[in-house]
């Protein structure tokens, strides 16, 4: 795990520095007001001007001491820009994620069960159109029915600013009513595409001989669906969650712009294009590890469901 | 069942009641009772403000991005400011003088001001604020501007005296940079201090609140040297799609916004917008221009690059990119200002004039191919810009039909920022480039038309190279006097208008939404903001 965060930081480093420009010339570089010598000594000043293994000697050490460094856009710490964001962002993450398995299990595991019934027909017409539509679109459409015509949820943002006026109880109906909107809409792509998985896995499953064996020894078809067929089907299942948990704390830079979500996808994005490294390197370093750790839970996850997997 | 009850109760609630209530509050102040009372001002409300971006750093000389800036500008006073009219006034100087060989400048301070936590406000902070941009470990980006004083001397609690190393006429209004309090951040580090985000200063508004990337709220200064602002808290909310915050304007969560030229013509002349909101247009600070790299020699005659601008239809670029909505610009300097020259007549469109001086310089189709031609190597030429902005791209191929009437081929390319810079425009890699200036508040316009400026990554990219210019802009910038600056100035803009280096396109109208119950506004030279502690709303019409 080690050598592949030093090699994944060091890519990462060296990409940004490929890039032509530095962060002085994107936000000064034709300002009247900025001399070259003042872009110059900021250069200097956020050591820009050494070479680039050099600058990355001197982040590791920082890092090995989990110290982030300081962004370069506002000197404030990386880890503390970086703890702002993430309970909003964790919070739709989880939320959103729980939503799409909630629901995709059971209408892929039904449609399985069930297939070639009209259900199951409708559901792929569903997923069918959940592919299909843009996933910005549907959410600017949400917005344009529900908040602005209809007026039901807010139109965009996490809080209000008036928010420290309500209650406790009220700030908590006042989030999960900002809530609904930005869930929906980034839990739509994902249902599709995991209810997918969740019916090809279970169809799998269904015709495999144990389940012929199960059902001749007259075990009741609901135990023979859920406890046999069911546990082996969620296998691939668990895979894609491992692959899934990088991507809750990375966030999304275009469901957090349209709906005004102060999260990590802004952040990223904002660092990226106002080449601000020690941001750049912290994100990157951050989902690095989690994507790691992601892989890892997965496979102690697979170890729990399936029995023939033991490490050793 | 019930669902459906509550549904439509609701649907009626938002679809009738509302508009509404808006109407009663928009029909109410008409009446003249309610315009009597608006007389005298009172204090209360909340203004709601949407911008794309959230602030970075709330110190004055650190703040390089609008919104901070803006902020900087409600929570700190410098020496000087720009008044309706942008004529220099003093700010948290009441006057001032300037020796006759223009080396120093003394100020003579307000003596009523006081900085948010009670402390008073004297000279003492003034040299702190300028000692601090001054060293640059502090990263200030504007430290040039400050680097001829030679020396500040306190004189007493209430005048301070700056002397020059050569006389700088710039120096008033660099002078009116925000000052920052030296008995909070004597002995901290500026870079990782929080005062950035947690700011004390003088200005109408006091700093409250900040969540990144959701909101800052802002309180009223009770103890404002002016006057207390009336509107007693000012919000800004950051909302990063401009479609998204129209819809807000409209549903009525946030006061005010910057229109899209779109959203300005098409989507605001409808009753619910005009019974709730009030538009205005005043000329934006900025200036947008198709440079010639005059380094090529395609470019190397002034008649051709007099041709170009005669041929580019300037009005066509405003109507096709802005919907209308801006005016032609002949010059460097800001229309509507005493530096710039209404009488430089610049190029309005004339392509008999063009077809003319182009044939006066040796262009001509000799050999039918349709394009035009001088010693056997066709007129064609590469003209750049920047990726992500619009309305350039379109500026670009507008253009490029309108010289393909000449016989003139425009190739269009469209690069990304970093790269844009870096490679095309700092290495002069270049025949021809649509971009902007802001056209700075001083008219000081050294780092972009001085000859000095030319050198390889300098603002003056195109090489423009004249000596009177030359001698112009230096003495511009050690002249006092304004209306000595104003003859230099608009000289300036006389010779640059001439030897067309650009084709000056346009001044892009600033469009602000505001909703009706603020009174007070006063669309000015300097726009609308300048007078924001005058603005009120009635007692009637308050929403928060």
């Amino acid at each position: 795990m080690i050598p592949m965060l030093i090699g994944i930081s060091l890519v990462t480093l060296i990409i940004m520095h490929l890039a032509p420009g530095d962060p002085t010339s994107i936000r000064y570089g034709l300002n009247p007001e900025v001399s070259q010598s003042a872009r110059a000594k900021l250069v200097q000043l956020y050591g820009l001007d050494k070479p680039i293994l050099t600058q990355y000697v001197m982040w590791l050490k920082r890092i090995l001491t989990l110290d982030f460094g300081r962004s370069l856009l506002d000197d404030r710490p990386v880890i503390t820009k970086i703890m702002e964001r993430l309970p909003a962002t964790l919070l739709l993450n989880i939320l959103s994620l729980i939503l799409i398995f909630g629901i995709a299990l059971p209408i892929g595991v039904t449609a399985a069960v069930k297939y070639d019934s009209v259900f199951d027909k409708v559901t792929t017409i569903f997923v069918f159109i959940g592919f299909a539509t843009p996933t910005f679109w549907f959410a600017l459409m949400l917005i344009m029915l529900f908040g602005f015509q209809l007026g039901w949820f807010p139109i965009s943002g996490m809080r209000p600013w008036y928010v420290e006026y309500y209650s406790l109880g009220g700030q908590i109906k006042d989030l999960v009513w900002h809530l609904i909107l930005p869930l929906v809409a980034t839990s739509f792509g994902g249902l599709a595409g995991i209810s997918r998985y969740a019916k090809s896995s279970m169809l799998e499953a269904i015709r495999q001989d144990y389940i012929r064996t199960a059902r001749s020894k007259g075990l009741k078809e609901r135990r023979v669906i859920y406890r046999h067929a069911l546990k082996n089907a969620v296998l691939p299942l668990i895979t894609i969650l491992g692959f899934i948990l990088p991507s809750l704390i990375g966030g999304s830079f275009i469901f957090e712009t349209i709906f005004a979500w102060p999260g990590m996808g802004r952040l990223g994005y904002e660092a990226i294009m106002n080449y601000d490294y020690t941001t750049v390197m912290g994100v990157g370093i951050i989902s690095t590890l989690l994507t790691l750790v992601g892989i890892l839970i997965s496979d102690i996850a697979y170890a729990v469901v399936d029995p023939r997997i033991r490490y050793k | 069942m019930i669902h459906k009850k509550r549904n439509k109760k609701s649907l009626f609630l938002f679809s009738k009641l509302i508009p509404l209530l808006f109407a009663v509050l928009i029909l109410y102040p008409q009446s003249p009772v309610f315009a009597q009372k608006n007389l005298q001002p009172s204090s209360g409300d909340a203004f709601v403000t949407a911008e794309i971006g959230d602030a970075r750093i709330l110190i004055p000389f650190l703040a390089d991005d609008s919104a901070s800036s803006g902020l900087c500008g409600l929570i700190f006073n410098g020496l000087t400011k720009l008044d309706r009219d942008l004529d220099i006034v003093g700010d948290a100087a009441e006057r001032w003088e300037v020796s006759e060989d223009g080396l120093v400048i003394t100020f003579y301070l307000r003596k009523n001001i006081k900085w948010h936590d009670g402390y008073p406000f004297t000279s003492q902070d003034i040299k702190f604020t300028y000692d601090l941009i001054r060293d640059p470990q502090n990263g200030c980006p504007y430290i040039s501007s400050y680097a001829d004083i030679e020396k500040m001397d306190i004189l007493d609690d209430y005048t301070i005296r700056f002397k020059y190393k050569k006389p700088y006429a710039p120096a008033l209004l660099k002078l009116g940079m925000g000052i920052v309090p030296k008995h909070i951040l004597q002995g901290q580090d500026m870079r990782t201090s929080d005062f950035k985000r947690n700011p004390i200063g003088t200005g109408p508004y006091k700093f409250k609140k900040w969540k990144t990337d959701e909101y800052t709220v802002l309180e009223a200064n009770e103890e404002y040297f002016e006057h207390a602002p009336y509107i007693q808290r000012h919000i800004t909310r950051i909302i990063p799609n401009q479609a998204i915050q129209f819809l807000e304007l409209v549903a009525g969560s946030v006061d005010s916004m910057t229109l899209t030229p779109y959203q300005y013509i098409y989507r605001t002349s409808g009753p619910r917008f005009t019974k709730s909101f009030n538009k205005y247009s005043y000329l934006s600070h900025a200036y947008t221009y198709i440079g010639y790299n005059l380094e090529d020699p395609l470019f190397k005659d002034r008649r051709v690059r007099q041709a170009l601008s005669y041929a580019i239809d300037k009005k066509e670029i405003i109507d096709g990119v802005l919907l209308g909505l801006g005016e032609i610009c002949s010059g460097p300097f800001l229309k509507g200002t005493r530096f710039y020259n209404e009488e430089a007549e610049g190029y309005p469109y004339d392509i008999e004039k063009a077809k003319t001086l182009l044939g006066e310089a040796g262009w001509s189709d000799h050999d039918g191919d349709g394009i035009l031609d001088k010693d056997g190597i066709p007129f064609k030429f590469k003209l750049i810009t920047n990726q992500g902005n619009k309305a350039r791209q379109d500026i670009a191929t507008i253009a490029q039909r309108q010289l393909s009437r000449l016989g003139i081929k425009v190739e269009i390319q469209t690069i990304a920022w970093a790269a844009f810079l870096n490679e095309f425009i700092d290495k002069k890699k270049f025949q021809a480039v649509i971009l902007g200036w802001t056209t700075p508040q001083d008219p000081d316009c050294y780092s972009v038309w001085h000859s000095e400026a030319a050198q390889e990554g300098g603002l003056n990219f195109i090489s423009y190279k004249n000596k009177e210019v030359d001698e112009l802009i230096v003495k511009g910038n050690t002249t006092f006097d304004v209306e000595k600056r104003e003859a230099i100035y608009k000289k300036i803009h006389k010779i640059i208008s001439v030897d067309a280096p650009y084709t000056f396109l346009y001044f892009p109208y600033a469009t602000p939404a505001v909703s009706k119950r603020f009174r007070g506004i006063d669309p000015a030279p300097a726009g609308i903001g300048y007078n924001f502690i005058d603005w009120h709303v009635s007692p009637d019409e308050r929403k928060y």
